[in-house]
Formats: C-alpha cells, structure tokens, sequence
C-alpha cells in the first residue's frame, strides 16, 4: 500500500458520506441526537484538507497523522474512536511494514481492538462494532488463507453491509441511544451505517486499481 | 428554522466572542483550539477544568470564575470538545496542584477526556457527573447521564479548591455531591441545532417526553400533556426513588428551564416541587431557579434534587463571582 492509495481512499470516503447526508441524518435522529453526518462530514473534509501535508509521508506516518487530524477535528465519541482506529492501525503498519494482506488485516484487526478498549464496547451492543468486528475477522481468515485480494474484498463489502443491517434489530446498550431501550428496535445505528459506508468506499477504491 | 444566526459555521465563535466580551471582566478566549479561562489566573490550587458540547449555555463557560471553574472547553453544538482543547487549557491554567477535570457522563465526552488526561504532562483527576435518574443505571448502558446538577458539583468543587485542597480531595467532594444528586427532564418541545436546520425530534402538540436528555435525546417514556402538577409528581417520585432520602433530609432545590419555557412557568414547577418534597420529609433550604443547563431552545425542564450535609451547604453558601452564579462577593 501507498500513500496516495490513503488519499483516494480518504476521498472515497469523504464522497461516501457527502452522498449519504439524509441517510445519516434522518439515522441519528432517529436514535441519537442529529449530529452524526455533520460530524463525520468534518472529519471527512478535514482529512481531505491536509492532502498535501499526508503525501510526504510514509503510510503508517500518514495514517497516524489522520488519527491525530480525526481527533482534534471530530469530536463527540466518534472522534477518539476512529482516531483510535487510524493510530493503532498505522502502529502495526511501522512495526510490520511489508506490502502484504495479512500485514494490512493485522493492523485493521489492531484498529478494531482499539475501538473496543477506547469504547470499553463488543459485538451486539448497536454499534460501529457490529460492522467492525466481523469484518476484523473475515479480513484476518481471508488474508491469511490466501484468497485473492479482489474476493477478500467482495466478501468484506458484504460482511460490512450484513453487519450493519444486524444492527436494526438490537437494542442499544453503549452511547447514547442506549437510553432508549426497546425503542431503539428497528432503527440501524448511525455509526455502524457510517463504518459500512468506509469500508464499502475503501473496497471499491481496491477493486478500481485492481481492474 | 428561525434563529438570530448569520453564517451557520460562525455560530460557535460568534456566540463565545460575545460571551468574552460582555465578561470581559471575568473571562478570556482562546480560539484555535478553542477554551475559556478566567481572566485572572489562580494561583497555588487545583485549576478545575469542564467541558462539553456547546448549546447548554450558561454551561460550562458561565461558571469560570473565583469559587468555580478555571477554564472551560466547548466542543461544536452538542459535540464534545477534542483532546488538543483540554490540553491548551490546562498548559494556561495549571497551577501547580494538578487539573481536576468534571465531566457530565457521555460516551463522546468521557473518551476525550480520558485521552486528553493521558497525554497530559501533569497530575490529573477526573469526576464524572451523572445525575440524571431518568435513564436507569444497569450493567447493560454506560450508566446514567450527567445533566444540571453538575452545576451544584463544579460550584461545591471550585469553592473547595480556593481553599487550597488537594485534587484528591477536590476529586473526593465532586464525586459525594453527584451521588446525592439525581435529576430528571420533561420536554415539552424539541431542540433546533443549528448545523442540522430541523427539530431533533418529532413531538405531538399535546405530547411530552418524560425524561428527556440535555440533547433532546429521549428518556423513558412518551406521555400525553398533563397539568404541571401531575408532571412534576411523577418526576418527584423518580427522585426519591433515586436517592431514596431519610426523613428530616436537608436539600437543595434547583429548577432548571431547557431554553425556552418562562421563569414564570419555572416557578410554577418549583412551587409544586418543593411542597411534595415537604410532604416527604424533605426540608428545602437551599434553591435555584433559572436557565442553568439548557438544550439550545427546547421547551421544558429538569428538576434537581441535592441532599446537603455541613460540608456541601458550606461549599454551596460561598461566594462565587462567575458570569452566571454570583454571591457573596
């Protein structure tokens, strides 16, 4: 992986969430408090902003950087935990930098465990996790298993979109819909939405050099 | 949407400049990473640090002040603040005691806190507030929320850190004041943030939200309009049950309005309040009544409920000197 693939990556993602506006909208009203799109909207942008700055770095440097941008542009509980996502990923990249899936699953895998330690959060509980985890997974056994990078994608697009449906049927039991109990039933949780949309974004990025 | 805003992505800094300039006296503005700190910094104490998303005026900004906060970080509307804010504010308001930063209970805000203490070259400790007995605490949600009576906590904390305490002992005071504290909100409309252009949540004219959160996040239940007495009875109850007081308990009683509902129907809440509270033993010695803690232009209220001891009226009695609590000075 190079850096420019992070900054078409990161532009991806930023047209994934432009595209997405009254979906994550009308999501976290629903359950939460209205601002899930504005903010992810910010971080998106933010990341965008700083391409120049990004492009001179190494992909581990670049996707500390982007944590630390996510950070302190963000806010809210997504804020800390993608940042702590893109930290912890660009960790596991400096340590173990060969241009390998099973290198990029280890730090996906490592992101995702961040995101549990920093939300003190698991499977099931209406969240970001319920895409994260099971792509975490999927990712790690393709990649090791030497599937092509083409079908490890395909399948990971599809893990991500089953997870965030999962999430219709669960009652909250961390952030902020969680006072809401049963009400919550029936509604897809905004940040699980958010998450599959990032990874679908990424995915297509892949297959596009791919072909 | 009908608002007094020029530029939606002005809002924030155009509301925190007039703040710092009309408390120009009291208040000092950093923008880019964006705090407040007291315009004349305290010396030899435990610089006391809050925070959270904005929309709550007067918290948190409101109360930086001699016997309060020494800073504030105000994150976007109903957004917590970032780590890089709690950092900026505790290099310009340490003061060689270390940084007790409170924290109302919210994922987002308990997270950057939480990172921001870990990057911090200082000692530091944290209350978290969480009196809002709407949302019942279980092992299965990340426990109550913080509401309007982390005002009682930051004014009881900040009187005691002028005195010279220790952050530990600062640490301790916070922590008794919230468990004695529990609170519970009604709305009788939805918020509008600004950013978002349309009401939070859809509400009936003749619907209320029981229990509703400082973000116009929902509570326990939707319930039909009633007259203000049975509301209040039913919020009461949650109360004592919360608490669960003895009897000749001593208490302070805050009615705190969400933004858009008259003092006069405040006093209305209050009025009926503090009898029930009467009729159960309680003796109201202490009251606040006013916009403390509001959710932008919600319609509604939160009744607080704060049992004293010695130590709490003592602390809850000095004086203060911000730019929305002041006495004694």
């Amino acid at each position: 992986m190079k850096t420019s693939f992070i900054l078409s990556a990161s532009e991806s993602i930023r047209d994934a969430i432009l595209d997405h506006e009254s979906e994550l909208e009308s999501l976290d009203r629903a359950i939460g408090d209205g601002d899930h799109y504005i903010n992810m909207k910010r971080g998106a942008n933010a990341i965008v902003e700083i391409r120049a700055e990004l492009e001179s770095l190494t992909p581990d440097a670049a996707l500390n950087k982007i944590g630390m941008k996510l950070l302190s542009t963000i806010g809210g509980a997504s804020g800390p935990l993608l940042a702590s996502f893109f930290m912890s990923m660009g960790k596991i990249l400096k340590e173990n930098a060969d241009d390998s899936a099973p290198s990029y699953a280890a730090a996906f895998v490592a992101g995702v465990e961040a995101i549990q330690q920093r939300g003190k959060a698991g499977l099931g509980e209406k969240t970001m996790l319920d895409v994260l985890i099971p792509v975490a997974q999927q990712f790690s056994t393709l990649a090791t298993s030497n599937t092509n990078i083409k079908d490890i994608c395909t399948a990971l697009m599809h893990t991500a979109e089953q997870g965030m449906l999962s999430t219709k049927a669960l009652i909250a039991t961390k952030g902020r819909a969680a006072g809401l109990g049963e009400r919550a039933i029936g509604h897809i949780d905004p940040g699980a939405k958010s998450c599959q949309l990032m990874i679908e974004a990424v995915c297509k990025q892949v297959l596009l050099i791919q072909n | 949407m009908k608002k007094f805003i020029n530029k939606i992505d002005d809002v924030l800094v155009e509301s925190l400049s007039g703040f710092a300039g009309a408390h120009h006296d009291l208040v000092k503005l950093s923008l880019d990473p964006n705090f407040l700190t007291r315009q004349q910094k305290a010396v030899k104490k435990v610089a006391i640090i809050s925070g959270g998303g904005s929309g709550h005026e007067p918290l948190h900004a409101g109360y930086i002040g001699y016997g309060m906060l020494d800073a504030a970080c105000p994150g976007h509307v109903f957004t917590s603040p970032t780590p890089d804010q709690m950092l900026a504010a505790a290099e310009e308001v340490h003061a060689d005691k270390g940084i007790l930063f409170i924290v109302k209970n919210y994922a987002g805000d308990v997270m950057n806190f939480e990172m921001a203490a870990e990057m911090l070259p200082f000692e530091s400790a944290t209350v978290l507030t969480s009196d809002d007995c709407a949302v019942i605490n279980s092992t299965y949600t990340t426990g109550r929320r913080g509401v309007a009576g982390t005002v009682i906590v930051e004014k009881c904390v900040g009187s005691l850190a002028e005195t010279g305490a220790t952050l530990q002992a600062c640490k301790a005071l916070g922590d008794k004041v919230n468990g004695l504290t529990a609170s519970m909100g009604i709305a009788l409309t939805s918020c509008t943030v600004p950013a978002a252009g349309r009401p939070t949540f859809d509400i009936e004219d003749n619907e209320i939200e029981m229990g509703v959160g400082i973000h116009g996040e929902p509570g326990r239940k939707r319930e039909v309009m009633r007259e203000a007495d049975a509301i209040v009875q039913e919020v009461v109850s949650a109360i004592l049950d919360a608490l669960k007081p003895s009897p000749n308990s001593e208490a302070l009683l805050l009615i705190n309005g969400f933004g858009a509902t008259p003092l006069m129907e405040l006093y209305i809440i209050y009025n009926t309040a503090a009898k029930l509270f009467n009729h159960h033993g309680i003796n109201i010695t202490r009251s606040l009544v006013g916009n403390y803690t509001t959710a932008l232009d919600m319609a509604g209220a939160s009744i607080t409920l704060c049992l004293l001891d010695d130590e709490i009226k003592q602390h809850w009695d000095s004086p203060v000197h911000t730019a929305a609590l002041r006495w004694g000075v």
